[in-house]
């Protein structure tokens, strides 16, 4: 192949700008605002496993080769202008990672994010499969709890409470890949590797699969449960694949705050690129307090890749990143 | 010693584990959103030719293999060992069974062959595709007979058995794909 030629055929590209316009059909006539959030920003996410692309602008008079980061994600930037009262919004437009490259990754990929004020985490999910049955058509769905599939696909009755040796027990009796370099007691780390081995091969599979409430500690910014026992977050599978993650928003700012550091502490652990707080989000949640509301963000790519049935993403998209 | 690490791994690379050399040949990359990226990888153990998929946390490191391929011309065998030379420099490398075991019954002498090196070590031993033999046993065939009605064994000067048509005759030279152990034609 000619490295100018385009990645995708003419038709699965007439197909994606159908696809986007569906889209924004479907949030007009739900009376969800469109807005065009930015993609440069001085502070970026802490997440320990997002790595952003930054970076340097001169602007007169105020400084040169200052860093700005590529959003990773609009999140931040959404629920700012949810502080400052937009409603219900939604940002279907490009984001980037750092380090991304597979059949199901590319650095600059289309991603669907949106929020709903008042909406429960169920109302969300259910939202969220409509979505994805734009494109897909008619798909049953499915709504499991995360410590059900690990008890029906892992045979772990309660994976919250399971120890480290309970879940690499399972890859020893089932003799599957050797795992190399996770340490023994690394709980989170096996309990990872489960759900990715194991159980998502048997999640979407001619469904939606609307996988809900994950462990606390894996909340990010999801709300917990009234109990504290699991987080308010959901992900959703469709034949194999995760193509969303959503959330009942945390809104509580000393929470936000908390769980940054937490997340900044752990990338200073491991090495990685150390970045400040973003305190234009922060201020924001203090100062005007996030509404109660529901919040997910969907790869459009993968989405469309599941329409076209290809298992690349570079036959959904123009030019793919080694040919750009 | 040299590594390479997960964001390294790509089909073809050499590297060590467990003391012996293998080779990748494929690499699955599982980047969870949210997550600790994976590489799954599945390779070949060039010693003992064996599949092997392993799960490799990202940022893991793997040694180096120092494993080349080489053409090198077939010289001859004593029995134990199959001797080989570098046309340009003349340096004479020695093959054990084990290297040469899947070809042995295909190696002409002054062929050039693609020979595998781990550590200037010989560690297997690929002929050309197709390899000119002469055969030095047949039953006498008919008359008249042309290729594709049939055919019978013929022993090839490298003790190799292959299925000839009936009008190959002994002394005869003939062409065979080694990889397939087939016969192709009859040499000019």
């Amino acid at each position: 192949m000619n490295f100018w030629q385009v990645s995708a055929s003419i038709q699965v590209l007439k197909n994606r700008a159908d696809a986007l316009a569906k889209i924004r059909a479907f949030f007009k006539q739900q009376k969800v605002t469109e807005v065009d959030a930015p993609i440069l920003s001085s502070a970026t996410v802490p997440d320990l496993h997002l790595d952003s692309l930054q970076t340097y602008l001169n602007l007169p008079s105020i400084g040169n080769d200052l860093v700005f980061y590529l959003h990773t994600s609009p999140e931040y930037s959404m629920k700012r202008l949810l502080c400052a009262g937009m409603g219900d919004i939604y940002y279907l437009g490009k984001v980037f990672r750092q380090g991304d490259l597979s059949p199901l990754h590319q650095p600059e990929f289309t991603m669907l994010e949106w929020y709903r004020l008042d909406y429960s985490l169920q109302q969300m999910m259910l939202e969220t499969a409509k979505v994805v049955q734009l494109l897909l058509g008619e798909l049953a769905i499915e709504l499991i709890s995360y410590q059900q599939a690990f008890a029906d696909y892992a045979n772990i009755e309660n994976i919250h409470s399971a120890s480290a040796k309970a879940c690499k027990k399972y890859f020893l009796d089932k003799k599957t890949a050797e795992i190399v370099g996770v340490d023994k007691n690394d709980k989170n780390l096996w309990e990872q590797l489960i759900l990715t081995e194991i159980i998502e091969p048997k999640l979407g599979n001619n469904c939606i699969t609307c996988l809900y409430h994950y462990p606390a500690k894996d909340a990010l910014l999801a709300k917990l449960s009234v109990d504290n026992s699991v987080a308010e977050r959901f992900e959703i599978f469709v034949q194999q694949t995760e193509i969303a993650n959503g959330y009942l928003e945390l809104t509580d700012p000393q929470t936000y705050r908390q769980r940054f550091n937490e997340s900044l502490q752990q990338r200073k652990e491991q090495g990685k690129s150390y970045t400040q707080l973003d305190h234009n989000l922060l201020t924001a949640l203090e100062e005007q307090k996030l509404p109660k509301c529901s919040g997910v963000a969907l790869g459009f790519d993968r989405l469309l890749m599941l329409a076209q049935k290809t298992n690349k993403i570079d036959e959904v998209i123009p030019f793919s990143i080694l040919n750009n | 010693m040299a590594t390479y690490g997960t964001n390294q791994f790509k089909n073809g690379l050499k590297f060590l584990m467990d003391g012996q050399p293998c080779n990748i040949v494929d690499n699955t990359i599982v980047q969870p959103g949210k997550g600790q990226a994976f590489n799954r990888v599945k390779y070949r153990n060039l010693i003992t030719g064996k599949m092997i998929e392993k799960t490799f946390k990202s940022g893991e490191k793997v040694d180096v293999a120092d494993v080349i391929d080489t053409e090198l011309q077939y010289l001859y065998t004593d029995g134990g060992f199959w001797h080989f030379m570098d046309e340009t420099s003349f340096e004479q490398y020695q093959a054990n069974h084990a290297a040469v075991a899947d070809y042995q019954k295909w190696l002409v002498e002054q062929t050039t062959c693609t020979v595998t090196l781990w550590n200037a070590n010989p560690i297997s031993v690929v002929p050309p595709k197709q390899v000119v033999m002469v055969v030095t046993d047949t039953d006498p065939g008919l008359k008249g007979d042309t290729a594709g009605t049939g055919g019978k064994p013929a022993t090839l000067m490298t003790g190799a058995i292959v299925q000839v048509p009936l009008f190959i005759t002994i002394g005869e030279k003939i062409i065979c794909n080694s990889e397939t152990g087939e016969y192709i034609s009859r040499a000019k």
